[in-house]
């Protein structure tokens, strides 16, 4: 083993999303407020800050107001005022205008990628001078004598595909802080391990989740109308399924098609990358795309658990904030602005504890209680049995979001709770397969072709970074009984079954093809798959998303 | 003795490009962009040359916008001592311009070798290095698998057809990069930091007095045909048939 270099930090924060970016610039204006010194590292595995950001997205600037009040003045890239909203239901030909429910009025939002947004919040904190590290992603938490989180190790590089040492090797960098904030986003591999090190999701629902498959699309001028945003429910899933599509213009000619399938789906033999295809099959989604060029693809898991699902925030060294803790507002279909305003509290919170100067380690214990504060619990609390209704199908769902947002106005005397989404799938036999279209090449895609839009790549040789607790479960459980559920739920083409020499299936896991949306970690019925980091700066590409 | 590492920002290799719809070039906005792998390989051979104390000084330039310094902290990072960036308008500039401007660069740093690319991979053009031998008259050992220094010259020995080639040159030189010179290390992140603070210059490109008139335009950029999808034939018959009548190649 060599030993690793390490690095001392104020703080270290765990991915350059938003969550962790707007830590970061908030750690940094308290600090100059305060002339204090405070060294501040944001750790990104991809390639690039924006590299694996996938959203949407319409934004709601609220915390970026209370961050950087003049990101118009320093050009901060919200383009396209939200200046039309339509809610609709989709048959399958056909499709209603649904009444807009209050939640879902974007007046004063933006439509962004907001790839692009943290980019531009990178700059604003090097600008600070907040060491902004892309490429290096955290693979291993470090932890002091007493137990407590003392940082990070970045993942090492040019190790081979049995773990060895290559001819290129070079050790991970050991990054100690006094403080480390964990913002992976949704379902981190380190905040996995943090939920089981200090028990975090004991006394709360589990967390539940969606995979959003988007594209991005250059359309005919024509068909183009800057500001438009749709939202659809219904056609192509079936009742019992929870998802919905949807579609922004933005600037540039380029529209963001893209589709939510909740993971609590139950048959086995769904497929939400075929369900968004078969989504732009649908007249109204078809009649703006026809004609265009599909330019960027991607996909990656939600958080949809809400209030309830929200775990422990802290522990001695360090805390969650952002999607990685899961802030997301499903009836809002947003989640940017409420990462950025946990990351930014979180950042206050830790300054305070490291003032006391006995903030060694500690745990800003007070987090919750000052995020509880924020309109971000408020706004949480009150949509928190949205979600949790849909269990009683969409029609139920529907009505029982409309008699909690008009009649209880968020304040019902009760919570509804969550399930695990890995215990959903019903077995093969007794579920219907689905028979999806063919792709046709120029409005509905495969996998293959898809992956290659999102320039997705990971260095050859490497160890696998989708890891099989136990290699026999996938052919006992997976294939046996639910009809190897992987191969539909991945949206890049990951796993497949394959027989060679009359051997019978084997599971073979393409874990170049991945794009990092955590899916399979999420849905795998055995909770046997566990992914971790790969090689700094692997992963997709994504330009603009 | 110093070595100069001329460096290019391009659109990074795992990025797939598309020309704009009026076939004005290639929509490069929001993509990722890196050093030219070429230039990389240039740059490891640079530090290697350094680690073994046959080089004292390894500058890296670039020639571009601002957004070039990215790459010129990357040159930084592998282990060039300082950095030039050529701060120049946003349009992309001919290699005939490169190799004046390198000229001006090269008359002002006073490099005993010249280790660069043998092409950028956005252009593909593989015409830098040669001409800027030709204007300064040095000797030229182009697709370089192999380099050494000693006495007084450089010892390169050359990708050519079915083998290599190996030329002695005398210093100065310059020496042009295939893929087989080296394998480029993993940046190490304390040298990422440290890069941040070496000092990198930035000549505006009017001060180095060049003339950047070529006469070339470019009439179109386009994308390959796309490839039209395979279809199911019923038999060999129904082969043969389309293979005769569809695709007309028997």
């Amino acid at each position: 083993m060599s030993e690793r270099e390490s690095m001392e930090f104020d703080v270290v924060i765990v991915g350059a999303g938003p969550a962790g970016l707007a830590a970061a610039i908030r750690l940094r204006q308290l600090a100059e407020a305060a002339g204090r010194e405070l060294s501040v590292c944001v750790l990104e595995k991809g390639s690039e800050v924006g590299a694996h950001i996938l959203s949407g997205a319409v934004f709601d600037p609220r915390a970026l107001n209370e961050l950087i009040p003049d990101w118009q003045a320093r050009g901060a890239p919200l383009h396209t005022p939200a200046t039309e909203d339509a809610f609709l239901w989709l048959g399958r030909q056909r499709a209603f205008t649904l009444p807009l429910p209050p939640q879902m009025h974007n007046q004063g939002n933006y439509i962004i990628s907001l790839g692009n947004l943290c980019r531009w919040l990178a700059r604003q904190a090097e600008d600070l001078g907040v060491e902004v590290l892309p490429g290096f992603p955290a693979a291993e938490i470090l932890f002091d004598d007493q137990g407590a989180v003392m940082g990070v190790a970045t993942a090492d590089m040019g190790r081979l595909a049995d773990g060895s040492e290559g001819p290129q090797f070079e050790p991970g960098v050991e990054l100690h802080a006094r403080q480390t904030l964990f913002t992976e986003g949704c379902h981190g591999s380190l905040t996995k391990q943090l939920m089981a090190r200090f028990a975090l999701r004991d006394g709360v629902d589990p967390q539940t989740y969606g995979l959003g498959v988007k594209e991005l699309w250059e359309v005919d001028p024509a068909r183009h109308r800057p500001g438009t945003v749709r939202h659809t429910i219904g056609w192509p899933l079936d009742r019992g399924t929870y998802g919905g599509g949807f579609l922004y213009h933005l600037e540039d000619h380029q529209v963001a098609v893209g589709f939510i399938v909740g993971l609590d789906y139950r048959n086995p033999y769904l497929s939400p990358f075929e369900e968004m295809q078969r989504f732009k099959t649908h007249p109204a989604i078809r009649e703006v795309l026809e004609g265009g060029r599909r330019i960027a693809y991607g996909a990656r898991a939600l958080v949809e658990g809400g209030w309830q699902s929200i775990p422990r925030l802290g522990f001695p060294g360090g805390l969650l904030a952002g999607d990685a803790a899961g802030f997301l507002d499903v009836p809002r279909i947003k989640g940017s602005h409420n990462a950025m305003k946990s990351g930014m509290t979180a950042a206050e919170a830790v300054f305070d504890l490291l003032a006391d100067g006995a903030g060694q380690r500690g745990e800003a214990t007070d987090y919750r209680q000052r995020l509880d504060q924020t309109w971000v619990m408020r706004e949480l609390h009150a949509a928190r049995n949205i979600r949790p209704g849909f269990r009683w199908g969409l029609w139920g769902g529907l009505a029982h979001a409309a008699l909690e947002t008009y009649v209880f106005k968020g304040r019902a005397p009760w919570t509804l709770h969550h399930h695990p989404d890995h215990a959903a799938l019903r077995p093969a036999a007794s579920s219907t397969p689905v028979d999806y279209p063919k792709p046709d090449g120029t409005l509905t895609f495969d996998r293959l072709s898809s992956v290659f839009l999102s320039n997705t790549h990971h260095e050859e040789g490497q160890p696998v970074h989708l890891r099989l607790r136990d290699p026999a479960l996938p052919l006992s459980l997976n294939h046996a009984r639910f009809a190897g559920p992987e191969t539909r739920y991945c949206p890049a083409g990951v796993y497949e079954y394959v027989e060679e020499n009359g051997a019978g299936p084997r599971l073979r896991i393409n874990a170049q093809n991945c794009v990092h949306c955590k899916t399979c970690d999420i849905k795998d019925p055995g909770q046997n798959i566990d992914w971790v980091v790969p090689q700094g700066g692997d992963g997709p590409n994504y330009p603009a998303m | 003795m110093k070595v100069l590492v001329p460096v290019k920002r391009v659109v990074d290799y795992n990025v797939r490009v598309r020309a704009r719809s009026d076939g004005s070039g290639v929509d490069l906005a929001n993509l990722k962009m890196s050093m030219n792998p070429f230039d990389e390989i240039a740059m490891e051979a640079a530090v290697r040359l350094k680690e073994a104390g046959q080089v004292s000084e390894v500058v890296a330039v670039s020639i571009g916008t601002d957004a070039c310094q990215d790459v010129l902290r990357t040159a930084l990072a592998f282990g060039a001592d300082r950095a030039v960036l050529v701060q120049t308008p946003e349009a992309a500039l001919e290699p005939v311009v490169i190799s004046r401007i390198l000229k001006a660069i090269v008359d002002e740093e006073a490099p005993r070798l010249v280790l660069m690319g043998k092409q950028a991979i956005d252009d593909d053009c593989n015409q830098t290095a040669q001409m800027l031998a030709a204007r300064l008259g040095w000797g030229q050992g182009t697709f370089a698998c192999r380099l050494a220094l000693a006495d007084g010259e450089a010892r390169v020995s050359r990708e050519v057809d079915g083998g290599t080639r190996t030329v002695a040159l005398p210093l100065p030189a310059v020496v042009s990069t295939d893929l087989r010179l080296n394998e480029p290390r993993y940046l190490k992140l304390p040298n990422i930091m440290k890069a941040k603070k070496k000092p990198l210059d930035i000549k505006p490109l009017e001060s180095l007095g060049v003339n950047t008139s070529t006469g070339i335009r470019c009439l179109g950029v386009s994308e390959p045909p796309a490839r039209k999808p395979g279809v199911r034939v019923e038999s060999v018959e129904d082969l043969l048939h389309r293979l005769k009548h569809d695709a007309q190649v028997i």
